[in-house]
């Protein structure tokens, strides 16, 4: 079997076992303060990287192309309460517009 | 109790019968939204070279997108299948957090409670969470919760599928700015939480070091490392606290 088989089950498993164990877990496993703000903090800090990371990089690279004027984009619509799918379909014609334009690739 | 029931009866019977109805429809408008989202995933997800297969199992089965889109982001972008799966597991903990806020008000066991963990997600939880469980015995946010639950669950695996074989016809995901999406994707679920200067400065600590660290090492591992400012802030917060 591939890595990307691999990688797609554990992921699964390790994703349904969070929200298994929330619903079988006494509450105090959880509760304590360190815990809870550890976990609150943690989709920010990961998702905010992948944010940087996917619209930055290639690889190992830092780049600046049209997917920084997509996310641009996006913050304009997030400001103006835009809802989700508003927000992506608003930086994926931004970036398309703008490699059409020839401004960036 | 009877008698209780019996005076507010019909006026309380339709009021159910129309709070009923709004939470159904709320419901369906939240899957519709996802959709969308959906269908992106499936498009970028087949269009960076996992399989059709591999893709709407992670819909159907991983089923919360954060995780999903993180897995296949990292994968994508030759991150490797560690980093790709410890991402995408570390971002679908939070879920834990809503299973445990959802415990007491869904009271389900066997079979029920495990389908109840696999609908357990962001938007399951926040239509639920909104309704005060006092007045009625959590019975409206159980409604909102199940229901809000299955209509996702139904649209973004219908979503998946589209994408995921349209994804062929679309052929360069960058003419259609695709790749911007991933991005923007994550920018909007992370947007509800920065709601103060605290969240903010996480946020923004995290993108610094992880774009601080993307020369020097493999993709995936910077954005992996960044789990350390979330236990810096969250030792910082108890500290604090507790200084207090």
């Amino acid at each position: 079997m591939s890595t990307t088989w691999w990688a797609v089950i554990i992921a699964t498993l390790g994703c349904y076992a969070a929200k298994l164990g929330g619903h079988s877990v006494p509450e105090h496993v959880l509760e304590r303060p360190l815990v809870r703000q550890i976990s609150d903090a943690l989709p920010i800090a990961l998702l905010m990287a992948l944010v940087a990371v996917q619209t930055f990089a290639v690889g190992q690279t830092l780049v600046l192309d049209a997917r920084a004027a997509g996310l641009a984009a996006a913050i304009v619509a997030l400001l103006l309460r835009a809802p989700f799918l508003v927000v992506v379909i608003v930086a994926a014609a931004t970036a398309a517009a703008v490699r059409h334009l020839g401004w960036a690739v | 109790m009877s008698a209780l029931t019996g005076d507010v009866g019909s006026d309380g019977a339709t009021h159910w019968h129309e709070e009923r109805r709004a939470i159904v429809v709320n419901a369906i408008g939240v899957g519709v939204a996802v959709a969308a989202y959906g269908v992106s995933f499936g498009a970028i997800s087949v269009t960076g070279g996992l399989s059709v297969l591999q893709t709407q199992l992670l819909s159907a089965l991983m089923f919360t997108g954060g995780s999903q889109f993180a897995l296949v982001g990292v994968l994508i972008a030759g991150g490797g299948a560690i980093s790709a799966v410890a991402t995408s597991v570390m971002l679908g903990f939070r879920n834990a957090f809503y299973a445990l806020a959802m415990a007491p008000v869904l009271q389900v066991r066997g079979v029920r409670r495990l389908i109840a963990a696999q609908l357990t997600i962001d938007e399951s939880t926040a239509m639920a969470v909104g309704r005060a469980v006092e007045h009625d015995g959590g019975r409206a946010a159980r409604l909102a919760f199940w229901a809000t639950g299955l209509s996702v669950f139904v649209f973004w695996n219908l979503a998946t599928v589209a994408g995921a074989v349209g994804a062929h016809a679309l052929g360069d995901p960058k003419l259609w700015g695709l790749d911007a999406a991933i991005p923007a994707g994550f920018i909007a679920l992370v947007w509800p939480r920065l709601n103060d200067r605290r969240s903010w400065a996480i946020g923004l600590c995290a993108a610094a070091v992880a774009l601080a660290l993307t020369p020097l090492l493999r993709p995936g591992v910077p954005v992996l490392l960044t789990s350390v400012v979330a236990v810096v802030a969250g030792v910082l917060a108890v500290r604090t606290k507790a200084g207090s």
